[in-house]
């Protein structure tokens, strides 16, 4: 979704009037109603102080943030108190965090328009302003009450972790015993912003405000959520995509003690029952006839085989510069194609969603990262309006993008449940991992086909590059971003690379495929940064130069390429030697505004690919907190050495060939290399930080093993 | 009936003896902080101690668990003030945090029976244990950290 992040907000509004939703703009943090919103109380006490939608101060001194952006282990919990508590000198020790309801209104993704959203590493980018404009302004009301209480003038008061003070006297009053009167205040318009370089929190490594809860079972997922009365479904699902269900019988299943009823809902057969045991039990015991006349029962090879007819033939024009066809005789050329399969997310947490259905109000409580879309199609489901829509959000135990579904899968799924049952009780769908690993919604399989050349200058002077995959943007609430038939999900990584190639063509052949995919961490880049960095790799070993040395020489106009390139290199000693049999491979790749550059040191072991070291340069913008940064970039390390060793989907005759662990292998504590994570100091705006640290590293580790092996990587998994 | 000691408290369950002792846990005594993720003991976030032995409560029977002491994360310190715990919050382990009670249930076990387990060792206990943050460089330093403490 990083093309969200380029695009105006009046662009935006031209694609949600595709879904036919009706929102209004959000409002500017000084347009909050300053009162009585969020009333309900906080544990530490009833709030006094509301002086807009993302903060609240109590009389116990307590500051509760109010989160748009869904924590499912990215930060943004603690990133977005972080802009808050900077800016109303907070003690962090008395900060809390709180997820925001559904409301567009209030807490929409500014960089997506008027839909309340989390994705795209966006979630710092879009509210350093805002967040820090909320805290600024609480701050200036709470000094301007304790101004009038002393009976001073505001200007000469100071304020520091909580307390308002007066150098002139000492006098000192905490925000907790001003909130009531700083309520009754008028909320100030173009309050400043704090100047950088004074900043106490930014830049300062904020410790994660959820490490606690996460590290004493207390922290409450969707899985945990409980309501009186509520029951338990799993689903049956059909074993093709496309199937239907034809008939089923419920006998057996009604009468595993239990289980309280079975109703077929638009995706299967769904069995409720007294806790997920006997749901579990209920399925296993429902037989269930499918329809498959329309299921899909197409084959991996059959489809890869298919992809590679395509790639050899013109697609649709991505861009065009100058005349690569012409060109690409000039000098030494190398082609290659490449193959990287479907992929699941594979969240620690399955996809799960409850739900109370009544008939004014359908009330969700999930790991919610997609409130608009999913309000507007559970509105259009069950016939509601979308403000009679609530959601509450909960943490969510990982996503990589899964919980923000183009169709709002799984969540519809729950509501038809609750519907198929007239809302008579409170629904918890549980799907297991097997269930979540088959559903589908995978990174797409891809195949690129690339031509170029280095001409005798050792430069690249043409390159013609063919990608052949599904559409992620097709059929979802993004589909307006489709120009000309050019997903830009597709071909970005590639379109926008930062190298500088005269002659450079980009093509594109949008496959129609009933496998039904989405964006996983990093979308596009997961396949194109792999496909760039290891032809400029294999272009650099056909003009015989360095790889560093060969890409800093197309960076002319890339300098932030530029740097983290260096920096990585640097401080993975490219160059040095390294004890035999290890290899280094290095990558850089710019996604969602940050550019990150990996350097990775291979060897074999039993002739599969081993990881020692990773070294990451990152430069995404202002660091808000470099300890999250370094996080973060450790996770998408550890995500894309997952897909690159073991990461692979497959379908036979139409069926999903994985299903839980064991099948669909993920990274482990043994696998994993030390990563070691460098931030290039910057004043550019923060960019994003969950998903780019994941594009560099198949290809870092790709060029190793070339460095290795003498083979070049075209195909992924490499290890199995 | 079945009868339970929990975190040191006797409890008795009107179950079937084959539901697995997570979700006893999780739905007939609404003690949450053990997980889900896989349903066949090869992700580990369902980790528990069964008389101090760390088991993946997802495959064991409730039967099997009658008449030993059950240890859950809930259990494992009254406040989150164990050393494990202590270490989690330090090395600012957890980000989405789903698998790291099973994590942490884990660790104890192999604190309990290695006091100072080498990097090596470290990964021979955890290996059962999957995160998809990637978060095991983090775990090992925890690890390493309260066996110091």
């Amino acid at each position: 979704m990083a093309i969200l992040t380029q695009v105006s907000r009046r662009e935006f509004l031209k694609v949600t009037a595709v879904t036919g939703a009706g929102l209004t703009l959000a409002v500017s943090v000084q347009g909050c109603g300053p009162r009585g919103e969020g009333e309900a109380a906080t544990a530490s006490g009833p709030p006094v102080f509301l002086p807009n939608a993302f903060v609240r101060v109590a009389e116990d001194g307590s500051v509760t943030v109010v989160a748009k952006h869904l924590e499912m282990g990215q930060g943004s919990y603690t990133g977005l108190a972080t802009l808050v508590a900077e800016e109303l000198d907070a003690d962090w020790s008395k900060v809390r965090v709180e997820g925001a309801p559904a409301d567009a209104s209030k807490y929409n993704n500014t960089l997506f328009g008027p839909v309340q959203a989390t994705g795209g590493s966006s979630a710092m980018a879009n509210s350093y302003q805002q967040h820090r404009v909320a805290g600024a302004t609480a701050r200036a009301m709470l000094v301007a009450a304790a101004a009038a209480q002393w009976g001073v003038d505001a200007a000469g008061l100071t304020t520091e972790k909580g307390v308002v003070t007066n150098p002139a006297t000492g006098k000192r009053l905490g925000y907790g015993q001003l909130a009531k009167a700083a309520a009754a205040l008028p909320v100030p318009e173009n309050v400043p912003l704090k100047d950088p370089a004074s900043f106490r929190l930014i830049g300062r490594s904020a410790p994660r405000l959820d490490a606690k809860a996460k590290s004493t079972g207390k922290a409450v997922f969707t899985q945990d959520f409980t309501l009186p009365g509520m029951v338990t479904a799993v689903v049956a699902h059909p074993p093709r995509f496309g199937a239907t269900v034809r008939s089923f019988d419920a006998t057996a299943a009604k009468a595993v003690p239990g289980v309280k009823d079975v109703v077929q809902i638009p995706t299967g057969v769904a069995v409720l029952a007294d806790g997920f045991w006997a749901a579990l039990k209920g399925r296993e015991a429902l037989t269930v006839e499918w329809d498959e006349s329309k299921a899909f029962r197409g084959s991996t090879p059959e489809l890869f085989a298919q992809y590679r007819t395509l790639a050899a033939k013109p697609g649709l024009v991505a861009r065009k510069d100058g005349n690569a066809a012409a060109n690409l005789g000039r000098g030494k050329a190398v082609e290659a194609v490449y193959e990287v399969p479907f992929l699941a997310h594979a969240c620690m947490e399955p996809m799960n969603c409850v739900v109370q259905l009544s008939a004014d109000k359908c009330e969700i409580w999930n790991g919610e990262q997609f409130q608009t879309p999913d309000q507007m199609a559970v509105a259009a489901l069950t016939g509601l309006k979308p403000e009679q829509v609530s959601i509450t959000m909960l943490f969510a135990g990982g996503s990589f993008g899964r919980r923000a579904n183009p169709k709002c899968d799984y969540v519809l799924e729950a509501v038809s449940i609750a519907k198929a049952i007239q809302g008579r009780a409170p629904v918890k769908m549980v799907w297991t991992r097997e269930d979540d690993t088959r559903a589908g919604w995978f990174r797409p399989m891809y195949v690129h086909n690339v031509k170029a050349s280095v001409d005798g200058a050792g430069k690249v002077g043409a390159w013609q590059h063919r990608v052949v995959g599904q559409s992620i943007m097709k059929g979802s609430p993004f589909e307006g971003f489709i120009q000309k038939g050019i997903d830009p999900t597709s071909v970005e990584g590639v379109t926008d690379t930062g190298y500088g190639i005269p002659h450079f063509q980009v093509e594109l052949h949008p496959i129609d495929l009933p496998v039904p995919i989405q964006w996983w961490r990093s979308v596009g880049h997961t396949h194109t940064a792999f496909v760039m960095e290891t032809m400029m790799d294999e272009l650099a070993a056909a003009a015989g130069q360095d790889p560093v040395a060969f890409r800093e020489a197309h960076l002319g106009n890339a300098p932030r390429h530029l740097g983290v390139l260096k920096l990585a290199a640097e401080k993975a000693g490219w160059g040095t030697p390294l004890p035999d049999g290890r290899a280094r491979g290095i990558a850089v790749h710019q996604s969602f505004g940050s550019f990150v550059a990996e350097v990775a040191e291979v060897s074999l072991e039993n002739g599969k690919p081993k990881v020692h070291r990773v070294v990451a340069a990152v430069d995404c913008g202002l660091a808000i907190n470099p300890d999250n940064i370094t996080m973060q970039v450790q996770s998408a390390v550890a995500y894309g050495l997952s897909a690159l060793l073991t990461g692979d989907i497959t379908l036979k005759d139409g069926v999903v060939e994985q299903a839980n662990f064991d099948t669909y292998p993920v990274l482990r504590i043994t696998d994993l290399p030390v990563v070691e994570v460098h931030i290039l100091p910057s004043t550019e705006p923060p960019t994003g930080i969950g998903e780019p640290g994941t594009p560099p590293l198949a290809p870092a580790v790709a060029n190793a093993l070339f460095h290795l092996t003498g083979k070049r990587v075209r195909k992924l998994p490499v290890g199995v | 009936m079945i009868e339970l000691t929990i975190n040191g408290k006797r409890q008795s369950v009107d179950v079937a003896p084959d539901t697995p002792l997570l979700w006893v846990l999780r739905d007939s005594l609404g003690m949450t902080g053990t997980k889900y993720g896989c349903g066949m003991a090869l992700c580990g976030a369902c980790t528990v101690h069964l008389d101090g032995d760390a088991i993946r409560s997802c495959s064991t029977p409730v039967s099997a668990a009658s008449g030993k002491k059950i240890t859950t994360i809930e259990g494992l310190s009254a406040d989150g003030s164990h050393k494990l715990q202590q270490a989690w919050v330090a090395e600012q382990v957890p980000q989405c945090g789903y698998c790291q009670s099973g994590q942490i249930m884990q660790a104890a076990a192999l604190l309990s029976k290695t006091p100072k387990p080498s990097d090596a060792e470290i990964d021979a206990a955890m290996a059962g244990n999957v995160c998809r943050c990637g978060t095991y460089q983090r775990i090992r330093a925890a690890i390493h950290r309260a066996a110091e403490a």
